[in-house]
């Protein structure tokens, strides 16, 4: 591989890790309340048949 | 008025797996290296980045938008989103196609999901069992010719481990069981543990493919260095015959070196001459935006209805963009960061460079990379962990292409999980057969890939960014967007979701009709289009009676079901 092709693959693939990892840094750390709407928390969750 | 939505997801990263692994899927690990490859790395990476803001994100983005808008208003289904975003009679039979392409999708997807297990197994036995590996090319092709049927019609459907039959059945019967638990244990669980067990096991063959350094020192060309400048380097070296034909590429650490060696590769072919391709060259090939939007779009699988459907069962404040986004990072991670450095790489590596060049997605998935796992220590396992990661990429997709066509059957009928699943199961088990059954020369499969997976997917996806723009209205879009949005977006995509995404798609779009329907540039018209009125082909004709049949039976349930008044306010 050439230097030009090794910076390519660095920016690339550095761009979409960084990107990745900060997404799911984000929503982890964002606070339960304002995010986690746990409509389907239940044990029963209403998609399915029920008797 | 429909009833207000019940359904609904268990928790917001379970939406976003379910998202990122419905978008996951063969493409990434397999069409994406060879086509950047093919274009230069540099210079497909610059119109892929680009396509993806102004095609893949707002796409996205609308499809959240307008999803969970309508299913706070009782709507899950495409046809009953569009309902509900366009007052106007016809408007439910457009989005029917939300149904459509993904339910016909589904049909021939879990064939080819099906051969990713059957190679999955053949890995494992091999691992015990070293005669099963393949020790040639041409022995690799003729096994999968015999797997998948490709000789002779009806050929595959044997019960044999090296056969499609049993692998059929059991992905079929596992689809629809899990799809049965309904979207957060079935669709949840399965993206919840299958998504980060996909990108476990990529990260263990990425360790090894990038360690495997030149495995012949007799074939020093052939190397994992070559394979990454082969797929990154950002010009191409060519060497061209005197018609144009390009006769082979040349790869070397050493630009000078690389010069010198298409030099001596040209003048030992009469008229052969060498052609430097560029960036920015490349960029201005429209073949190379073709490439790279096309990419993109198919990828992330926006504009075929399941976002559409997913985003239905989230809350009303629920995050939509940095959902949207993490779900569309998470799809290029697994595909530039994994796919993009071990495919390639590790085919060079065992066959060079003229093994792999001009093999398409199905000749590098199941012809080169079979006999690279048979040549490589340890190569069984590598093997079955790396099928085993499409086939999870592929079951992860599948399950989101039967939820738009189950949400349709509940809300259209009013029917449950049972009877929707049920109804559904018959339909696809009917559809996956006459695919699996007409598989010569994988006719059948290819048709519909071509008309529905395609030509359906990029017709649907127009309509929907129009819609958001025009007529859902970007206004009204937009705050639907950022209701309870945890991250908000610069005012600059306003004008590219009203302006320039739907012009970038119709271009792309328009390019795309004249080169691979028309014909244009060519002689005739592609394959797909001779098929049809040229040549007659019966099993062309079938599949599209197949699709005419999936589309007829689904409009009639919509125009006999009370769920979509003409009147939205009854």
């Amino acid at each position: 591989m050439q230097p030009a092709g090794l910076f390519v693959m660095i920016a690339s693939v550095g761009t979409v890790t960084v990107l990745f990892v900060w997404c799911v840094w984000k929503v982890l750390t964002q606070p339960a309340a304002e995010v986690e709407h746990l409509h389907g928390a239940d044990f029963e969750t209403p998609d399915v048949e029920r008797p | 008025m429909a009833s207000p939505q019940k359904d609904s997801w268990g928790s917001r990263l379970g939406v976003i797996m379910a998202v990122a692994g419905s978008a996951v899927g063969l493409g990434n690990f397999i069409r994406f290296p060879g086509q950047a490859a093919q274009f230069g790395g540099g210079a497909f990476m610059i119109a892929y980045a680009i396509s993806f803001l102004i095609i893949g994100l707002p796409i996205g983005w609308a499809e959240w938008a307008m999803g969970r808008y309508a299913g706070q208003r009782g709507y899950n289904s495409a046809a009953g989103v569009f309902h509900c975003l366009v007052p106007w009679r016809g408007s439910k039979y457009i989005g029917v196609l939300g149904a459509i392409i993904p339910l016909v999708i589904f049909m021939y997807y879990v064939v080819i999901e099906a051969w990713t297990l059957g190679y999955t197994v053949r890995f494992a036995r091999a691992f015990f069992d070293p005669t099963l590996r393949f020790s040639t090319v041409a022995e690799s092709q003729a096994y999968f010719a015999g797997f998948v049927g490709k000789d002779g019609d009806g050929t595959a459907l044997r019960l044999d481990l090296d056969a499609l039959l049993p692998w059929l059945v059991i992905v079929c019967g596992l689809n629809l069981v899990l799809i049965y638990r309904g979207i957060s244990k079935g669709i949840q669980k399965v993206c919840e543990i299958g998504m980060p067990v996909l990108v476990i096991l990529s990260l263990v063959v990425l360790a090894r493919v990038l360690t495997l350094g030149t495995p012949d020192p007799a074939k020093p060309e052939q190397n994992v260095s070559i394979g990454l400048g082969y797929m990154w380097n950002p010009g191409k070296t060519l060497v061209v015959a005197a018609d144009g034909t390009t006769l082979a590429e040349v790869v070397d650490a050493d630009p000078a070196a690389q010069q010198a060696k298409a030099e001596q590769l040209a003048a030992a072919t009469a008229g052969a001459r060498v052609e430097r391709k560029t960036v920015l060259s490349q960029l201005a090939d429209p073949d190379l935006w073709l490439a790279a939007a096309g990419q993109i779009f198919f990828s992330l699988s926006v504009g075929f209805g399941v976002i559409l459907v997913y985003a239905s069962y989230l809350g009303p404040r629920d995050d939509l963009v940095l959902s949207g986004l993490t779900a569309s990072a998470t799809n290029e991670f697994c595909e530039v960061a994994l796919g993009g450095l071990i495919t390639l790489p590790a085919a060079v590596a065992f066959l060079g460079l003229a093994g792999v060049a001009g093999q398409g997605t199905f000749g590098l998935g199941f012809n080169v990379l079979p006999l690279v796992f048979s040549e490589m220590p340890a190569g069984s396992l590598f093997g079955a962990m790396f099928f085993f990661v499409l086939f999870i990429a592929a079951i992860t997709s599948s399950l989101s292409m039967l939820q738009p066509g189950i949400a349709l059957l509940e809300e259209a009928l009013g029917i449950g999980r049972k009877g929707s699943v049920g109804l559904l199961g018959t339909l696809t088990a009917l559809g996956t057969g006459f695919v699996a059954w007409f598989s010569r020369d994988l006719k059948a499969l290819d048709t519909l890939d071509f008309w529905v997976g395609t030509f359906l997917i990029f017709v649907l996806a127009m309509i929907q960014i129009i819609l958001f723009g025009w007529f859902f209205g970007i206004d009204r879009g937009w705050e639907e967007l950022h209701r309870g949005a945890a991250l908000r977006l610069p005012r600059f995509f306003r004008p590219i979701l009203r302006y320039v995404c739907p012009a970038f798609l119709v271009t792309i779009f328009g390019l795309w009709v004249m080169e691979n329907v028309i014909g244009w540039g060519r002689a005739e018209p592609s394959n797909y289009v001779t098929d049809l009125f040229e040549k007659g082909n019966p099993v062309a004709w079938l599949s599209i009676g197949l699709v005419v049949i999936v589309a007829a039976g689904l409009a009639f349930t919509i125009a006999s079901s009370k769920k979509y008044p003409d009147d939205l306010s009854a």
